[in-house]
């Protein structure tokens, strides 16, 4: 929901970055506040899932211009589990498994950090199962995934539910979801998109990235950013998504 | 790999210091003479000379093994020392009479040796060098039946003991390394549980090389009478040189009618600098024989040094109902090379056998797992399960399996699971965007990685087992 008095969270200018010596972002500008919901599309390429692994601080990626203030404070000053603690989440487009930690282990890990790090109490093993019970209702998940090792053995979709599922114990204030609807069913996109509108509030911010409308209907979005070229190219409201929907990209590259 | 990832596998080893203590050592070299020497010195009785000379012998005649997954220059026998101990030695009648710059070493390496000082309730044979040091508990044991002494002391005192068992387990002439190993071993432990008895606490022996260019050939031997029980550790580190160090070590141990045997090590013996520079050998012999029915030997390793480590902890199965047991974790960093495993023979019937190996490899490294199960004509209903899992970390070390499977009998049953998984930059800027620093994501992934070993390390052993991956492995993820 737009309400231009409410806070800004993420103010990007001009921001450049390469990838082992190419430039992939060539000036990207993007206000976010709190209550929105951001969609930035565009093909392959583009530099959409550049952009959100640049603000999350993957180390393949380097910085070369610009800037990009998280609630007032240098982004790029914070090292990655800096930015997450902080409360930026990054929903993976291809998560990854880790062999022999358990899911509950890692989230009460990462909670309790997050606890920590906003000086409240930690929670113990007993205390947590009673959280992370209700969390997983938000996602439809089994109560024996928890046990089970991060995303191991995992279907694709149950990978991108496991993403949400971490989002909403961290209940971080500025979620990217980069392609979460790719190798969705419409079944698993619904209980995603479910989950994404449950943890919505006014305090806090989402921004996908995504090739497709699809998701779009189920979380509806109050603007649309098309990217091309490492540039944000046109920007809109929900209705551009379906002008894309219909006309395709190229009319907008060609402006570009 | 990211420079983060390095600075965390790359932790400098803490254990590298020299104490400057005045040793007496021998020439390098190996002859019939020098053999004759390190008996004499030790007031051998004649039929250890023997012993000694025999495997000589024999080794003269052998090849050094070539078929393990490791490479070395060849290591040239006549430029080690055989024997070195700290001087002067007179028998020690309590620890304060251990050198205080002894003592000092070892409280660094966070052993203590006052008795009144062992919270823990831990006996413990110290070796340095070539020689035992002291022995704690000892009087306290030895009220009960229980014999824990260096291996000289042992000769001297049980000659009927040592006479009965000394190769009983691993002959002379078992390997190239057993051989030499027979022929120059130096000293050890010795540990005789009399039948019945539960051992109270702990045996532990803690290993430290210190003298550059020398070799520790120690020798250990474990009794478990019939219904005796008991849990021995074993630790080691030694200081950091340039050169290569061999260590060629025989443990034996034997257990009758439903004796029980756990033998826990945590191997930390210098692995050699990040270009593979200095470093300890480690050529092992560990044999383990169920002599008895119903009777069970446990072996759990964490290894985590030296610069190359050939070592197979194996379990002879020959009393009916018998079980034998491997756990092992096996971390590598930098240029070290592993190459090891368990052999687990069924002799007997509805004999057991149980392998969970877990190798973890970064930096450059080389890390093998090779087992053998054997299952003969006359075991019937033997089982076996072995677990196999490798894991990478960065993308320049490398994993191997060779596991052997002989089975003679229709009648066993064997299972063998093996997985491979990597932990790269991606998993470690997964953890880090869910808040969790690499240090924490190192230890939870190696935590989660080694807990079905790590349950069965006791638990003192366990939290330093878990701290010590950890500092291995600082700077190699990223």
């Amino acid at each position: 929901m737009i309400n231009k008095g409410s806070k800004v969270l993420l103010e990007v200018k001009n921001l450049r970055a390469e990838v082992a010596g190419v430039e992939i972002l060539k000036g990207v500008d993007l206000t976010v506040r709190a209550g929105e919901v951001h969609a930035i599309m565009g093909i392959n390429g583009s530099g959409k899932s550049t952009f959100s692994k640049v603000l999350t601080g993957h180390p393949d990626y380097t910085v070369t211009g610009g800037s990009a203030m998280f609630e007032g404070k240098d982004l790029f000053s914070f090292a990655p589990e800096e930015r997450a603690r902080a409360g930026m989440f990054l929903a993976f487009q291809y998560p990854v498994e880790i062999p022999g930690v358990s899911n509950s282990a890692l989230l009460r890990l990462a909670y309790n950090t997050l606890q920590t790090e906003r000086g409240l109490e930690e929670l113990d093993p007993l205390e947590f199962d009673d959280l992370i019970q209700e969390k997983i209702k938000v996602v439809e998940m089994d109560p024996s995934f928890l046990g089970r090792s991060v995303n191991e053995g995992f279907s694709g979709g149950e990978k991108k539910r496991n993403e949400i599922l971490q989002m909403a114990v961290l209940e971080p204030k500025l979620a990217i979801l980069d392609e979460t609807d790719s190798g969705l069913d419409i079944d698993a996109l619904r209980i995603v998109a479910k989950g994404v509108n449950t943890l919505l509030t006014s305090d806090n911010a989402v921004v996908m990235v995504t090739h497709y409308q699809r998701l779009l209907n189920y979380i509806v979005p109050d603007y649309v950013h098309v990217m091309d070229a490492g540039r944000i190219v046109r920007t809109g409201g929900k209705e551009l998504a379906l002008e894309l929907e219909a006309r395709g990209y190229d009319w907008l590259r060609a402006a570009a | 790999m990211s420079t983060a990832l390095q600075n965390l596998v790359n932790q400098p080893y803490k254990h590298g210091f020299v104490t400057d203590i005045e040793t007496e050592a021998v020439a390098k070299g190996l002859n019939e003479d020098v053999i004759r020497m390190i008996s004499k010195k030790k007031e051998e009785p004649e039929w250890l000379l023997e012993f000694r000379l025999n495997a000589y012998r024999h080794w003269l005649t052998m090849e050094e093994p070539e078929w393990a997954n490791v490479s070395y220059p060849k290591i040239d026998f006549q430029e080690i020392i055989y024997f070195a101990q700290p001087k002067p030695k007179k028998k020690l009648a309590s620890m304060d009479e251990v050198d205080p710059e002894l003592r000092r070493t070892f409280e660094k390496l966070g052993v203590p040796l006052h008795e009144q000082k062992l919270m823990t309730g831990v006996a413990v044979d110290v070796i340095f060098d070539s020689v035992s040091v002291t022995t704690t508990y000892k009087a306290k044991l030895a009220e009960i039946g229980i014999i824990f002494c260096s291996f000289s002391e042992a000769v001297h005192d049980h000659p009927e003991l040592v006479k009965q068992y000394l190769g009983s387990v691993v002959p002379s002439g078992d390997n190239f390394y057993a051989a030499l190993n027979s022929a120059v071993f130096t000293d050890g432990s010795f540990c005789f549980i009399p039948k019945g008895t539960k051992c109270p606490m702990d045996l532990s022996t803690y290993f430290r090389i210190n003298t550059e260019g020398s070799g520790q050939f120690e020798r250990t031997l474990i009794i478990a009478e019939e219904g005796s029980s008991v849990c021995y550790l074993e630790g080691c580190t030694a200081p950091q040189f340039d050169t290569n160090q061999l260590h060629a070590a025989v443990v034996e141990l034997v257990a009758l009618d439903n004796a029980d045997i756990k033998y826990s090590t945590v191997q930390n013996w210098y692995a050699g600098d990040e270009n593979g520079k200095g470093g300890i050998y480690n050529f092992v012999t560990k044999r383990g024989l169920c002599k008895g029915v119903n009777s069970k030997i446990s072996w759990t390793q964490v290894e985590t040094g030296s610069a190359i480590t050939w070592k197979y902890p194996s379990c002879v199965l020959l009393g009916d109902n018998s079980t034998g047991e491997f756990y092992s974790v096996a971390l590598t960093n930098h240029m070290q090379q592993a190459d090891t495993g368990t052999k687990m023979i069924h002799v007997g019937k509805n004999t057991r056998s149980k392998i969970i190996s877990k190798g973890i490899s970064a930096g450059r490294s080389s890390n093998s797992y090779r087992g053998l199960v054997k299952v003969g004509s006359r075991a019937t209903g033997a089982r076996n399960y072995s677990q196999c899992d490798s894991m990478l970390i960065g993308d320049r070390c490398e994993a191997s399996t060779f596991p052997t499977i002989d089975v003679q009998n229709t009648t066993a049953t064997i299972e063998h699971e093996a997985s491979t998984s990597k932990i790269g930059e991606d998993q470690m800027f997964f953890f880090a965007q869910r808040g969790i620093g690499s240090e924490e994501a190192i230890s939870m992934i190696i935590n989660g990685f080694c807990k079905d070993v790590f349950v069965h390390l006791p638990m003192e052993f366990a939290v330093e087992a878990t701290k010590l991956l950890g500092l291995k492995l600082e700077g190699s993820v990223g």
